[in-house]
């Protein structure tokens, strides 16, 4: 039985018809146009669809629609501000740690969640943290030098204000 | 004067939409009415299909209608296969089975429904009645007498044989100074995964009568005139789409069965139709790569002179030709011997059917293959000979003054300094210093292993007469009234950044900011030929045609401004924006002269209106790139456990447009080429079931796998065209697979290990370990 449910997505309040198997992926894609979001596999094994739950990485991909409802949700449309691209974007376009950019939506996210928790990650840690995220066109050791960049960003931006 | 934007480390045009989730795939497009297909895939590796019931899945929520092989016979043509090989077998190939079924993941039905789960859905209701029919898959049994014939019409499982020789081998072979070494390689079966897997968009108008296909493909203009083939339009009326394309790998140089089927069901129903294949759909029926047996042999002197190499091929091809199949074990046998000038050669390739999916171009596709037998086996000559595996290879490197260098095989390698790129690398990574750590921790009971790998690959796919479908790429260059310009190019890139590469070409001709130039590539109706992107031609080619294209426009809008400054032509020089004389005396605005050429009041004569150019470049050759690599690993005596500690790669991929895009691609590269060495493969059982068909259990590398990887470029400009490019897409995978398997030998050659298939898992090693310290 479909119903209708509301869930907070960027900041803002949308509308979407659910099954009880409705998968959040499904629901950013087919229903809010929010394309950024990426399927890879639909098994939680590759992240390419990782958005933000209370600003933890989450695969949508697994995640039923439902369970959304009431926590806070960013996608990647929603990582740049006022048109001002993320320092964890920024640092990816800076470090060129993607080619095809396909996984990259999930690989900013899982980003973001990682240098919330831990401002000043090391290698290992980076490594770790990301280890879910397939990027196949292998740009891995610039992906980490990407966090390494926006952490110092991050950082710097933290002192002066 | 020296480029102000060539060679210069420019960030990528398509980044800023990519970075935002604002690049448009296949799955990302909605079309008004569209309609979403799902297919019923064979369970079975070889059956007879005694009925399709498709009455429930008819009768299922949403559906529209369900297409069977049955329905589509005589109306939609077969897979195409484009290799050309003298007495090459070709099964028919049909985009639905119908009769039987040859591997697991063999399209059998298409549900279309008004939404993709209530299509999946459906597609499960299908019931295939089967009678299971024997299964081979291991090639070497389905060379036996007695083997079930995949193909009965065809005679028996071998779909070719192919042989190359050169040389006197009268002469080697009675030489009883030389030392023979022989060795069974086995190339694994691997998988592709883009990380988008496929996806397709047909939409048919009824009213103008055209279809309209967007597709992840690396090749539209190829599968526009293959499309309209197989349906039997018009090609005027056929227009490929390739969007923004999640990564291919060669897996999308191809034209697979699903794409035609959901152009036959758009047709049929008027309606747009969407395919999106899932990821299981995607490691079961998309191309796999390599799956090669080789049978090697070499002839040596007790120098270390390699005289003579034979190769015996089994290529598994697996059930059906996708279209460059057979094509691709012929790239091993031409690239064997490799960096080496070896005199005398011998291969012979099989290509067999199994029931399984159909190999064909993966990342390197063939040359990977060759470079592991030819660096494996340089490597085993050098412990033979008890020599250094450096020294070794320096012996037998051809000098750089024998360039162009004719090789038995029958190539011609363009320009190369091996011994340079080699020298580098002992330097950046203190191979001798490793060498001493390495004898010090072997005293402690430690294994630390160093693998050299020194390549030569073929590139820049190629001259017409080699190529199927042509090797020439189109190019354009468009100057429009406001002076900013338009390239649009015949290649098809994925992810390479060629939107940045072509246009710091045209800048750069053109004198123009880099900001100037849009770059537009992929879409049929836009661009009027092309080949596309695979075997690192993108640059190489496509690059050239848009230079060549530039020049035109360079050339005329000399004339027209010289007319103005009643300067010559050749006075003038064309930088920053404007266009002028050596000493400035004279100048005009680059816009100011474009706008001249079209608005057209005064024209020199004889010159018309307009300012746009197109090229096909033709190439007169392949262009051979190359390099040498070091892999540092530990093994841990314990768990078998290999660590990559530290990875030295000097390529030579001729004239670098863009340092940054070539660093990535042999990033990329390498980590592919090293997923080989250590961790994938794509495995059947016996029945022809896939046993690694989620990401879970098919081992795609991982961020916490790598080092830092030291890269270093050095460049021998290319004289096939004016470039001086080589291309490098390829490079990385080609040249790290032997280096890893050489280095994690090296380790472990005090234990008498002489060689180790690949992927080289920890259970492997540790029962290598295990069994010596029994023993």
């Amino acid at each position: 039985m479909a119903t209708e449910i509301e869930l907070d997505i960027n900041g803002k309040r949308r509308a979407i018809h659910t099954e009880p198997d409705t998968t959040l992926l499904s629901a950013l894609r087919d229903q809010l146009d929010l394309t950024g979001t990426k399927y890879g596999c639909g098994e939680g094994q590759c992240a390419a669809c990782t958005v933000l739950m209370d600003g933890s990485p989450r695969r949508s991909c697994l995640t039923r629609a439902t369970t959304a409802a009431g926590k806070k949700i960013v996608t990647i449309e929603g990582v740049a501000q006022n048109g001002r691209l993320h320092p964890v974007q920024q640092a990816f376009l800076e470090e060129q740690a993607f080619q095809c950019g396909y996984c990259t939506p999930g690989m900013i996210l899982t980003a973001l969640a990682l240098l919330k928790s831990n401002p000043d990650p090391s290698d290992d840690e980076i490594a770790q943290f990301m280890e879910g995220n397939i990027c196949r066109c292998g740009t891995y050791p610039r992906i980490v030098a990407a966090i390494h960049r926006a952490a110092r960003m991050m950082r710097s931006s933290a002192h002066e204000s | 004067m020296p480029s102000t934007i060539l060679g210069k480390r420019i960030k990528r045009k398509e980044d800023p939409r990519l970075i935002q989730g604002r690049g448009h795939y296949v799955d990302d497009i909605k079309l008004d009415g569209m309609l979403h297909m799902a297919f019923a895939r064979s369970i079975h590796a070889h059956a007879r299909i005694k009925s399709v019931n498709v009455a429930a899945a008819r009768s299922s929520p949403g559906v529209v209608d369900v297409i069977t092989g049955e329905e589509i016979k005589g109306k939609l043509g077969l897979v195409p296969c484009a290799a050309g090989i003298e007495g090459l077998k070709v099964p028919d190939h049909p985009c639905l089975a119908t009769g039987k079924v040859c591997y697991v993941g063999e399209p059998i039905a298409a549900v279309v429904a008004t939404d993709r789960y209530l299509a999946r859905d459906a597609a499960d209701k299908i019931e295939v009645d089967y009678e299971p029919l024997p299964v081979v898959t291991d090639p070497e049994k389905a060379l036996q007498a007695g083997s079930t014939v995949i193909h009965p019409e065809l005679g028996d499982n071998v779909a070719f044989v192919a042989r190359l020789e050169g040389g006197d081998w009268k002469a080697v072979e009675s030489d009883s100074s030389l030392k023979v070494i022989k060795q069974r390689l086995i190339n694994q079966r691997l998988a592709p995964a883009s990380m988008e897997t496929r996806g397709v968009v047909a939409h048919y108008s009824p009213g103008e009568e055209t279809l309209t296909v967007w597709s992840s493909t690396q090749i539209p203009h190829i599968l526009k005139t293959q499309l309209a083939l197989m349906l039997g339009i018009d090609e005027p009326h056929c227009r490929v789409i390739a969007p923004e394309v999640g990564g291919g790998f060669g897996s999308k140089l191809n034209l697979y069965g699903e794409e035609g089927v959901a152009c036959y069901a758009s047709r049929k129903l008027g309606k747009p139709v969407k395919w999106i294949e899932s990821r299981r759909e995607n490691l079961l029926a998309t191309v796999h790569g390599r799956d090669q047996i080789n049978d090697v042999e070499v002839y040596v002197q007790p120098d270390g002179k390699v005289v003579g190499l034979k190769c015996w091929i089994i290529a598994d091809l697996g059930a059906y030709h996708q279209l460059l199949t057979p094509a691709i074990p012929t790239l091993t046998a031409l690239m064997i011997l490799g960096c080496y000038h070896i005199k005398n050669v011998f291969v012979e390739t099989k290509g067999v059917f199994t029931n399984k999916m159909a190999t064909d171009a993966y990342r390197g596709a063939g040359r990977p293959e060759a470079t592991y037998v030819i660096e494996r086996v340089m490597d085993m000559v050098a412990r033979e000979l008890n020599m250094d595996a450096a020294d070794l290879r320096m012996k037998n490197f051809p000098s750089p003054d024998e360039f162009p260098l004719d090789l038995p095989t029958g190539v011609t390698y363009d320009t190369a300094n091996y011994q340079k790129t080699l020298k580098r690398l002992l330097k950046i990574s203190g191979y001798s210093r490793l060498r001493k750590e390495q004898e010090k921790l072997r005293k402690q009971g430690k294994y630390l292993g160093l693998g050299l790998s020194t390549y030569v690959e073929i590139c820049a796919m190629g001259p017409s007469s080699r190529m199927p479908a042509g090797g020439w790429e189109f190019g354009a260059v468009k100057v429009e009234p406001t002076g900013k310009v338009m390239v649009l190019s015949g290649t098809s890139p994925h992810g390479q950044g060629e939107e940045t590469t072509f246009a710091q070409i045209a800048a750069d001709v053109l004198g123009i900011p880099f900001d100037d130039v849009t770059v537009y590539h992929g879409d049929t109706f836009q661009v009027p030929m092309g080949i596309g992107t695979f075997g690192s031609r993108t640059t190489a080619v496509g690059g050239t045609a848009i230079h060549n294209a530039a020049m035109q426009i360079r050339k005329k809008m000399a004339r027209i401004a010289s007319h103005k400054l009643g300067v010559k032509p050749g006075e003038l020089i064309f930088s920053e924006g404007k266009i002028h004389t050596r000493d400035g005396a004279k100048s005009m605005g680059f816009a100011e002269v474009a706008a001249e050429a079209i608005f057209a009041k005064q024209l020199p004569e004889g010159i018309e209106p307009g300012l746009a150019a197109h090229s096909f470049f033709e190439p007169s050759n392949y262009t051979f790139p190359f390099g040498a690599h070091l892999a540092v690993t530990e093994v841990d005596a314990e768990t078998g456990e290999i660590k990559l500690r530290n990875y030295y790669a000097v390529d030579d991929c001729g004239r670098v447009i863009n340092p940054m895009l070539v660093d990535g691609q042999i990033h990329g590269g390498l980590a592919q080429g090293i997923g080989q060495a250590l961790w994938e493969s794509h495995v059947y059982d016996e029945n022809g079931q896939l046993m690694t068909g989620t990401l879970m259990d098919y081992a795609v590398p991982k961020a916490h796998q790598f080092p830092w990887f030291e890269t270093e470029t050095m460049e021998t400009k290319t004289p096939i065209n004016p470039l001086g490019a080589k291309g490098v897409g390829e490079a990385g995978t080609i040249g790290s697979t032997p280096a890893i398997v050489n280095a994690v030998v090296d380790a472990l050659r005090p234990l008498g290990v002489r060689h180790l298939d690949m992927p080289l898992q920890p259970e492997k090693v540790w029962r290598i370990l295990k069994q010596h310290a029994t023993a």
